[in-house]
């Protein structure tokens, strides 16, 4: 059911006229359908930059969690193009961030400090590294093909782990080091030995000036993604998710656009992994294991597959879970709940307790069953719902066709 | 072909975005130095409270010491804020605390959950710098975390006492300004179990090491190994394992027929007690005859903790500790009792260094007589102390590392009780422990950093 709403409306069923149009014409189509678009963009631009604001009274308007809703955010959006876009779903997505993440720090080791430098580095080499496993991952689909993303990434957590020690420094973490090279920025005259945090052109990319690096980095990446959707190359993706085999029939090989696919999320993934290492020159493989692959499904999937801004909203949905909800203790309970009575209070206490704190992964699994088991399109066709719902309010009527989705 | 513009172009979109962003950035910028004093510093308190951070693991294979650390540090808390009875508030000479919070602040507290992995402990403690305004970090149960976040804290101008942390690195190699530790540390072990071990066991042994793969299992691996071949023991095979790794058979079923003698353990929390009970139960290696000598398992970072966990299986090993509630001195039977009777156990070696870390740090703050970290550092920098349960102490200034009498333990054949599960074999003297604080590298590197209030 979710794969017919997610399709119908950029549609399968005027792809066919569109693919066999002039390239010309396909341009105009595309420009005249992104009015609305940008719109959204522009939207979407505001709310990120003024997240600080917004976000502070539920406790998320510090830094380092809204640095890591941006990078988490193009992480998703990334992981969606693949998944959401074509339906193929990759269990293996962490390697690319850590792939990533493990360039940007040896640049930052090697050349210089400038975040530009490791981020486009990390990019080129989470995107070769999503060439190769791509490449063999891709000659299955289904199943198969999660399985063998799978295996790459967990071969790639343990190697990183045992022999690629030498490259990856192992358990401990890749850092910089005051005895770093840093060629170009001892040509530029800097001090090598002085330790220095990541930079873009002389703006240290820490706290506020961090987030806003990632954050326009974010809103890029989404008119990337916009992009791509409202493209023919879009329209190849989801016409391969409706029906791959209807494609290879028609004469199409698929496999180059699934490649494609696959290698740009895998670029966006080390983007992604790039800016966990400017916002924190510290690179582990723990970015790398079978979890954090599992994460980034969870995000799309509780924001809406196929979605251009559900993916962003589950990876915050899902950070903020993390930071926060893994932050509160028993005292802050007892803070909170104080305008009731004594044993009331206890009694509230008791059974919130196992909900947060440690127990955050529980309020995860539970938040995540209830949106597959009601809202199979994730938390966008919840918005959907909901507008439906107020229009439907608005013109007096009954609400009927809204509910005969489930 | 006309192509049509959008109300928005590309450009002014992303100058817009710019300019915005730009926009947004200036307020903060204004709001952090408004309120600076006299000396502009990460988080400095303006309120009736400081805010301290306890960053432990609640999951993962330390989840144990985290539970138990973070009991430790809410009672450290109390006591410095004159609730209970004090505790070793008391007892540490010399000593400029008050028991009416640290420089008449109260003590407030926040925690947060380091899941034993870098990523997630940084997080959680920039959490801690950024929102909560922490002026202190402590806790830690594993030295990946400690080396992570104490090289975070130098960066953002924020103390960490470490907790739990073993690694020679910790005050080695990755050593940093704003790091202190007062537990003891794999080489120190070394030099504790060494002269014990040859007395025990003879020194024409031959040993197999399992190690846990981190920066705690290395140099506790080099420290042990070096110690032991000093004695003219040899080393058959060193095999790294991965931490929590729940099933240690298969790299416990080549250590018999490896030729080796002894199974050396660089395992700590959960891994230890799984490796240790697999060793003994499921090989049975403690009766068995190698090289016509009895087989013997050693496990150099021992606690009581872990021994709770493994059952009879700790039964005659021997290994090293910081500290046991058992020892025979004033605070450590004040801090016994105090601990006990609030949470009904006796404190961990873990329970212990936190709980004396973070009064250590007030107390470092009341004789600074400021929140300053360049000044509380300098006050703890060759600190010498007594009156934490281990005797006479001293904060190196070179390396942040205390140096005190390290205790070799061994597990009791007939425990009377289940917090009785350890007998101390030998207190090794500190001047016998004590190192060139040059031999592992690194440096401390500036105090006057700017660090979050830049």
């Amino acid at each position: 059911m979710s794969e017919s709403v997610l399709t119908s409306e950029k549609g399968i069923g005027r792809s066919p006229a569109e693919r066999h149009r002039p390239k010309g014409d396909g341009m105009r189509g595309f420009m005249s359908s992104s009015r609305s678009d940008y719109v959204i963009l522009a939207i979407f631009a505001l709310a990120v930059l003024t997240m600080p604001v917004w976000l502070a009274p539920i406790g998320a308007g510090y830094p380092d969690i809204l640095q890591k809703f941006a990078i988490f955010g193009i992480f998703a959006l990334g992981f969606n193009i693949l998944f959401g876009f074509s339906g193929y779903l990759s269990f293996g997505h962490a390697a690319f961030l850590g792939t990533g993440s493990y360039a940007a720090v040896w640049m930052f080791k090697l050349l210089s400090m400038n975040a530009l430098i490791a981020v486009v580095f990390a990019i080129v080499v989470a995107g070769i590294f999503a060439l190769l496993i791509g490449y063999v991952s891709l000659r299955r689909s289904g199943i198969y093909f999660s399985i063998l993303t799978l295996a790459f990434a967990q071969m790639s957590y343990n190697l990183a782990y045992s022999v690629l020690t030498p490259i990856t420094n192992g358990e401990t973490g890749l850092q910089t080091s005051r005895s770093d090279p840093r060629i170009l920025d001892t040509m530029m005259g800097a001090d090598p030995h002085i330790l220095r945090t990541p930079d873009f052109f002389g703006i240290a990319l820490q706290g506020w000036p961090g987030f806003y690096f990632c954050a326009i980095l974010l809103i890029l990446a989404f008119f990337v993604t916009m992009r791509i959707k409202n493209s023919t190359f879009g329209l190849m993706l989801f016409a391969i998710k409706s029906n791959q085999n209807r494609m290879n029939y028609t004469g199409f090989s698929t496999r180059p656009y699934l490649l494609a696919a696959f290698v740009i999320s895998g670029m966006y993934a080390g983007l992604a992994g790039g800016l966990l290492a400017v916002t924190d020159p510290l690179a582990g493989a723990d970015r790398m294991q079978w979890t954090a692959s599992g994460e980034v499904v969870l995000m799309t999937i509780l924001g809406g597959v196929g979605t251009l801004l559900g993916p962003v909203i589950g990876a915050a949905v899902m950070k903020y879970l993390e930071q926060i909800f893994s932050s509160f203790n028993e005292g802050f309970l007892h803070r909170s709940f104080d305008f009731l009575p004594t044993g009331l209070q206890d009694f509230v206490v008791t059974i919130v307790s196992p909900f947060v704190g440690e127990g955050w992964h529980l309020t995860l699994g539970l938040l995540f069953m209830i949106v597959v088991i009601f809202l199979p399109g994730g938390i966008m066709e919840g918005i959907a719902h909901l507008t439906r719902r107020f229009r439907k309010g608005e013109t007096g009527g009954s609400g009927q066709t809204a509910r005969t989705g489930h | 072909m006309p192509i049509e513009t959008p109300a928005w172009s590309r450009r002014r979109l992303l100058q817009t975005s710019a300019a915005l962003g730009a926009g947004l950035a200036i307020p903060h910028v204004f709001v952090r130095n408004a309120w600076s004093q006299d000396k502009v510093f990460c988080n400095n308190p303006t309120g009736g409270t400081v805010t301290l951070g306890f960053n432990v693991p609640q999951s993962g294979p330390y989840a144990d010491e985290g539970a138990d650390e973070l009991r430790a540090f809410q009672l450290a808390v109390q006591h410095l804020n004159g609730e209970g009875d004090g505790g070793l508030v008391n007892t540490l000479k010399p000593s400029n605390l008050k028991g009416n919070g640290i420089l008449g602040k109260k003590v407030a507290y926040v925690t947060g959950d380091t899941q034993t992995k870098s990523d997630a402990a940084r997080a959680s403690a920039k959490r801690m710098i950024e929102s909560d305004k922490v002026l202190m970090i402590s806790g830690g149960s594993s030295s990946g975390v400690a080396v992570a976040v104490q090289s975070l804290c130098q960066d953002m101008g924020v103390m960490f006492m470490a907790g739990l942390t073993h690694s020679n690195d910790t005050t080695g190699k990755d050593k940093r300004r704003y790091g202190f530790r007062h537990f003891f540390n794999a080489y120190m072990s070394g030099q504790a179990l060494g002269p014990v071990l040859a007395e025990e066991y003879g020194t024409d042994r031959t040993a197999y090491h399992l190690t846990a793969d981190y920066t705690w299992g290395w140099t506790q691996e080099e420290s042990i190994k070096n110690a032991t071949e000093a004695l003219g023991w040899k080393t058959a095979q060193t095999v790294r394992t991965p931490l929590g790794a729940g099933d240690f058979s298969q790299y416990l079923t080549p250590v018999l027929n490896s030729g080796a003698d002894v199974l050396i353990l660089n395992h700590y929390g959960g891994d230890m007690v799984n490796s240790l009970r697999q060793a003994v139960t499921q090989f049975d290696m403690k009766s068995k005859q190698v090289n016509g000598k009895q087989f013997e398992i050693v496990v150099p970072l021992f606690s009581e903790l872990m021994a709770q966990g493994a059952g009879d299986a700790v039964k005659g090993i021997l290994g090293t500790a910081n500290w046991d509630w058992k020892l025979d001195n004033e605070a450590t039977k004040v801090l016994a009792k105090s601990f006990g009777e609030e949470y009904g156990s006796p404190p961990s070696q873990a329970a212990h260094t936190c709980y004396v870390q973070t009064l250590l740090y007030a107390n470092a703050v009341e004789t600074a007589g400021t929140f300053y970290p360049p000044e509380v550092i300098k006050a703890l920098e060759g600190f010498e102390f007594d009156g934490m349960g281990n005797g006479p102490t001293l904060y190196r200034a070179d390396d942040h590392q205390c140096f005190k009498d390290v205790l070799v333990v061994r597990g009791k054949e007939n425990p009377t009780n289940q917090f009785d599960l350890m007998e101390i074999a030998k207190v090794v003297p500190r001047d016998q422990v004590t190192y060139d604080a040059s031999i592992f590298g690194g440096e401390l590197g500036p105090s006057d950093v700017k660090g979050c209030a830049a």
